[in-house]
């Protein structure tokens, strides 16, 4: 086994992305092809898993040619295959398990399973190595964790949605107001041109609790515009998404750097689909700079779903002899920690 | 050296791979135990090679059942297949599940009909005469409400035997419907066999057809019910596409 230069190809099809990444050393991205299907679903108005599954299957093979071509590597040279093996879609995710698997056989190569939100983190490490002990704040359509790493591989929760992703709610709330689908990014721009007048609640939850709840917010909203369409009230869109993502960042900045405050972490991280939101980005700045503490952000095309960041997390799992054999299946609900 | 072709199939609840040359079966795997092709596809692929002392660069050309059948089935032997031959670049050819299954009844005097559930009282399937070397296609393949393949079948005035596991769900109105007519295959002959499979994309080869492009579509019979529900409302003028 080569420690120094190891180069791994990453696959990624848990949702809507089929992506093939070829990783260097864990750190540095040779290629990270990423094929969309968000037009695909846009007249859905949410990502159709079967539409998702179909789509994976013919772009598969196209996609990996892609990706190693524009890494300029040969399929002899790779050293290991990484997998996203969970959590997600578990038609999506089979695609791309199904096609690791032929190809770490077809290549006599190791098969490395990788969890979805390892993923998500060590994207940060294609930017800047990661530096422990850490806190991570994951905000994606599917995941609203906090996660605690005391070194490479090594993830203790903190606390967790007890309902709907914060993405999620996002999503549900710009639906409700008639914003297209995507409905995050749509939210995060009109949140610009609005002030944050309306009032919303803030689930708190337990004193100290690192969990979170998105559900009663998100019918709050809809409570207050079913109020006002009875009594014949307009309810500016713009203020209104600003309320509702001031209402949600609230609660993400504050017990994110509860968390870090509760392990004594010099540096958190923020990973996720979510991280792309600008209203976030800029008030974890903020009160990182006012804390003293080491923020890391990836950039806008590591924080949706992408096969580098498989990769990356996948190569400290080869270092580690953590491989699968080829009964490998893919598992929706994979848990992080075991 | 001649041609040698590995063929997979998981386009139902079988499993099947076979390694075939001319005018030979080297050897073959069928399984009926229902279990998750995702887990067996790739050991059982990899078992058959070394058992067959088979290295997989002495593969010429791969040969895959590319549905009507289980959704996820199809995707995972299309997938499976698809990547290994792109990593060895070798020819992909595909085949129809429900041709691959007729080809059991090809020495059956009279029509062959291959029947896969497609649930709700439908099932995948198609009309064949069998012909001593192979079966053709009389009617194509769709999906069908089992009371309209059955009348369509009577109109044939024709002995007709029925092939799949699944038939023995239909049994009953088969014989109600078509009487003397109906026949029914033996267990060995109601699953699809992959050398079979194999044997199809070989007299392919043979004819010198092209292989599949990279990116060619499945054979699911039917759309999404996300995208048939789309098309409807467009149909109606009601849909509201927010491109
Ligand atoms: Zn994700």
């Amino acid at each position: 086994m080569n420690h120094k230069n190891s180069l791994v190809l990453g696959i990624e099809t848990s949702c809507d992305e089929t992506s093939v990444a070829v990783v260097k050393n864990g750190t540095k991205v040779l290629s990270n092809v990423i094929s969309s299907q968000m037009d695909v679903h846009r007249r859905f108005g949410g990502v159709v898993p079967e539409v998702a599954s179909r789509r994976h299957v013919e772009r598969m093979t196209v996609i990996i040619e892609q990706a190693l071509a524009e890494a300029n590597v040969t399929k002899d040279r790779l050293d290991a295959i990484a997998v996203t093996q969970g959590p997600g879609l578990v038609g999506a995710l089979l695609i791309g398990v199904a096609s690791a698997k032929a190809l770490a056989y077809a290549l006599n190569l190791p098969l490395v399973p990788v969890h979805h939100i390892a993923g998500h983190i060590y994207a940060n490490h294609l930017v800047t190595p990661l530096e422990f002990p850490l806190v991570a704040l994951v905000v994606s359509g599917g995941h609203t964790e906090l996660i605690y790493m005391e070194s490479h591989l090594h993830f203790a929760r903190l606390g967790q949605t007890r309902d709907d992703a914060a993405g999620e709610a996002f999503d549900k709330v710009a639906r409700f107001m008639g914003l297209p689908y995507p409905g995050g990014p749509q939210i995060d721009r009109l949140s610009a041109q609005g002030k944050a007048i309306y009032d919303l609640p803030r689930a708190w939850l337990e004193p100290d609790s690192l969990d979170f709840s998105f559900s009663g917010l998100k019918s709050s909203v809809m409570q207050l515009m079913q109020k006002a369409e009875r009594k014949g009230e307009t309810i500016g869109q713009a203020d209104l998404a600003a309320s509702f993502q001031a209402a949600v960042l609230d609660v993400l900045v504050e017990k994110a750097f509860r968390a870090v405050k509760q392990k004594g972490v010099k540096q958190l991280l923020l990973a996720g689909g979510v991280s792309a939101n600008s209203g976030l980005r800029v008030r974890l700045m903020k009160r990182a700079e006012e804390e003293g503490i080491t923020l890391r952000i990836p950039p806008l095309e590591l924080c949706t779903d992408n096969a580098a960041m498989i990769a990356a997390a996948g190569t400290y799992l080869y270092h580690e002899g953590k491989f699968a054999d080829l009964t490998l299946n893919a598992n929706p609900g994979l848990p992080l920690i075991e | 050296m001649g041609l040698k072709i590995l063929a997979i199939d998981t386009s139902t609840l079988v499993l099947g791979v076979a390694v075939v040359e001319e005018g030979k079966v080297l050897g073959e795997v069928t399984n009926n135990l229902h279990k998750t092709h995702s887990e067996r596809l790739m050991p059982t692929v990899a078992g058959l090679l070394k058992d067959l002392s088979i290295e997989l660069q002495e593969i010429t050309a791969i040969s895959v059942t590319s549905g009507p059948g289980s959704y996820t089935g199809i995707r995972i032997g299309v997938t499976t297949a698809k990547t290994l031959a792109w990593t060895h670049d070798v020819p992909l050819f595909a085949e129809s599940s429900l041709t691959v299954l007729a080809m059991n009844g090809k020495r059956f005097p009279g029509l062959v009909v291959p029947m896969i559930d497609a649930r709700r009282n439908r099932v995948y399937t198609g009309v064949y005469r069998s012909n001593t070397l192979g079966v053709s296609e009389v009617l194509g393949q769709q999906v069908l409400e089992i009371t309209d393949l059955l009348e369509q079948c009577n109109r044939l005035k024709e002995p007709i035997l029925f092939l799949g596991d699944d038939v023995s769900k239909f049994r009953g109105i088969i014989e109600e419907t078509l009487g003397e007519n109906a026949h029914f295959g033996s267990p060995a002959e109601n699953l699809p066999r992959a050398s079979e499979l194999g044997e199809m994309s070989l007299q392919r080869i043979m004819r010198g057809e092209e292989p599949l492009s990279q990116q060619f579509t499945l054979n699911y019979l039917q759309v999404t019910e996300a995208e048939a529900n789309w098309l409807k409302k467009q149909k109606q003028g009601t849909g509201n596409d927010v491109n």
